[in-house]
């Protein structure tokens, strides 16, 4: 075929096959295109499907008692029910934000608005890249150092002091709640920076100026002036870090002792819905258990689809100017 | 003393306040900033004091040995490691590619914009969630753990990174090398393939390099998917040992000689994904540098 057409010595454009390819690539580079695309799209969707498909068992015999029932019980009464743990992981993600917030907002004003570049460089590089440190490395560090030298001791504290209140009752061992809370504010920590810089430095300069034009010191202006003007970009960065803390498992399920304990104290090891599942999905020896668990990846997968979305939201307003994306 | 004496006297007052809350809080977001930097700081060096000791050849080349027993190390949770991330990456390039691009021609259209939603959230789907998903629709019906069903999770954790990466590299590229090639009469695939991507490789490596860096790490979803494996396997058909999933193992146990070599693990992996993350951004910021200057 190739020596025909040489010796035919035809133009190239006259080749059926490549002139062809030149007239419909077109068509099937946007096939290909719209395709893939649809993949994506269909990804989120077929999560959602398969979630709901395979904890119909869990969710006909438990109906929405599957939410607020406090059981747990696979050996014996064949009995389930997520509150322990929607509560566990809704405890930790907002002492991670208690942390998380004040000093990622602070670190933010810092980079965007004090340190001279040769500073926020290297200072906002180094804060991103504890973003890349992979959850069981935070988990480990967790376990053996944060917790035994910071953790503990400042646990023994809040029970001294406020050992009266139900929140802060012991006994302290160490792995609990306000663990996994420290560990996961230590995690979302770059998101909640990164985007708040981000969206700092998108304020207009002409929104400074006239504050200290006003006389206005600098912490006027940007508590009076930035904040306010980056409110929903700053919200959004909130709300993807706790979408982020929600989901955390490794890390959580290394330092918050996995203890069923229903008491409200902080100081006590807890469990979160994450760290249920990666404890016993594994051993879910019949399908009612198992249809249970991925109920609870259900009710995980639905709460962060909501949250993102919103956070997405937030930050799509801001994002023409910040184009801030994390 | 008059009424003038006394408003300065006030407001002197005032500005002293203001001033001192000024200094205040500004000393407050420094303090804040050096705290957000301490972990990463106190994390890496404690693996690197806790895991250096621990690391030799023989400890990445050997397979791991009982409690009690000398030597033993990882080479079957590198050789897995390998396996999920090169299969996943088979997976996630191609589809991440295709919808970057979409999403980089078509921002506005209906589909541009479900893409980009659609990525968004996939971002922010919990691994673990990932890993149930490819358990009920790999593991379940194959009725077997397997490395294969490892690197599926991995494709869909790394599948977001690569479409916002490609979508934001293609952006960068100048609007003119597009319709420079179309004014030459080159169809649109040819210019997409010919000019678009090879003007933004560098991004979309970066990308593919940040990608790896992430589902490198990822231990949740190995649970039920890859499972881990004690001995040497190669088939993606059983289950593997993977870095993360090791780490994790051996910082459970309950063994002081396992702890060790969970800090020497960590150690690897923390190296592979720095380095990865460290190599990914100097590429963005030459590349930003360069095309800047073309710009201007």
């Amino acid at each position: 075929m190739s020596v025909q057409t040489q010796a035919a010595k035809r133009p190239l454009s006259s080749n059926r096959g490549l002139r062809a390819l030149w007239q419909h690539g077109d068509g099937l580079y946007r096939i290909a295109l719209v395709l893939g695309s649809l993949l994506v799209v269909a990804l989120v969707v077929a999560i959602g499907w398969e979630l709901w498909q395979g904890s119909g068992l869990a969710r006909d015999k438990f109906g929405i008692g599957f939410l607020t029932s406090s059981a747990w019980d696979p050996a014996i009464n064949q009995a389930f029910g997520a509150l322990p743990y929607i509560l566990g992981t809704l405890v930790t993600s907002g002492l991670a934000l208690l942390f998380a917030v004040p000093i990622g907002i602070g670190t933010a004003i810092f980079l965007a608005e004090l340190a001279p570049r040769w500073v926020a460089g290297p200072v906002g590089t180094l804060v991103e890249l504890l973003a890349a440190v992979p959850s069981v490395i935070f988990g480990l560090w967790g376990l053996y150092v944060f917790v035994p030298t910071l953790v503990k001791p400042l646990g023994v504290g809040l029970e001294d002091a406020l050992g009266f209140l139900p929140l802060f009752t012991g006994p302290v061992y160490g792995p609990s709640r306000l663990a996994a809370g420290l560990v996961l504010a230590v995690m979302i920590l770059p998101t909640i920076t990164a985007l708040t810089r981000d969206v700092l430095r998108a304020v207009p300069g002409s929104q400074r100026e006239a504050a200290r034009a006003l006389g206005a010191t600098r912490w006027e202006t940007v508590w009076q002036v930035l904040l306010p003007y980056g409110r929903s970009g700053i919200f959004g960065a909130v709300i993807l870090g706790l979408g982020r803390a929600l989901g955390e498992t490794i890390a959580v399920t290394m330092v918050i002792g996995n203890n069923l304990d229903l008491s409200p104290s902080l100081l006590h090891p807890g469990y979160t819905m994450a760290s249920i599942i990666a404890n016993e999905f594994t051993e879910a020896t019949y399908p009612l258990y198992l249809h249970a668990l991925i109920e609870i990846g259900l009710v995980l997968f639905v709460m962060t689809l909501l949250i993102n979305a919103f956070a997405q939201l937030l930050l799509w307003r801001v994002r023409g100017a910040a184009g801030a994306r994390l | 003393m008059t009424v003038a004496e006394f408003a300065t006297r006030k407001s002197g007052r005032r500005v002293a306040r203001r001033k001192l809350v000024n200094r205040v809080m500004l000393t407050l977001t420094g303090a804040a900033a050096i705290v957000a930097v301490a972990p990463l700081i106190w994390i890496v060096g404690y693996v690197v004091i806790r895991g250096a000791p621990a690391i030799s050849l023989d400890f990445l080349t050997n397979l791991p040995t009982p409690v009690g027993i000398a030597g033993g190390g990882i080479g079957n949770a590198i050789v897995g490691s390998f396996m999920v991330v090169g299969l996943g990456l088979v997976f996630a390039v191609p589809v991440g590619l295709l919808g970057g691009l979409y999403a980089a021609a078509r921002p506005t259209s209906r589909l541009g914009i479900a893409i980009r939603f659609a990525t968004d959230t996939l971002a922010g789907v919990p691994s673990i969630v990932m890993g149930i998903f490819a358990y009920t629709i790999v593991v379940l019906p194959q009725g077997h753990f397997s490395a294969f069903s490892g690197a599926v999770v991995l494709s869909f954790i790394m599948l977001p990174v690569l479409v916002r990466t490609t979508e934001e590299m293609l952006k960068l590229v100048p609007g003119v090398l597009r319709e420079g090639s179309l004014a030459l009469g080159a169809p649109e695939w040819r210019t997409s393939l010919r000019v678009l991507v090879p003007a933004a490789i560098n991004g979309i490596l970066t990308g593919v390099m940040l990608a790896i860096s992430r589902a490198a790490g990822e231990a949740a979803p190995m649970l039920f998917t890859a499972f881990g494996n004690p001995f040497m396997n190669t088939d993606f058909n059983q289950s593997v040992a993977t870095l993360p999933h090791t780490v994790f193992v051996y910082a459970i146990s309950p063994y002081p000689d396992w702890q060790a070599k969970a800090w020497a693990t960590a150690l690897v992996l923390i190296v592979l994904v720095l380095t990865l993350n460290l190599a990914a951004r100097s590429i963005t910021a030459w590349r930003m540098r360069r095309l800047g200057t073309i710009r201007a």
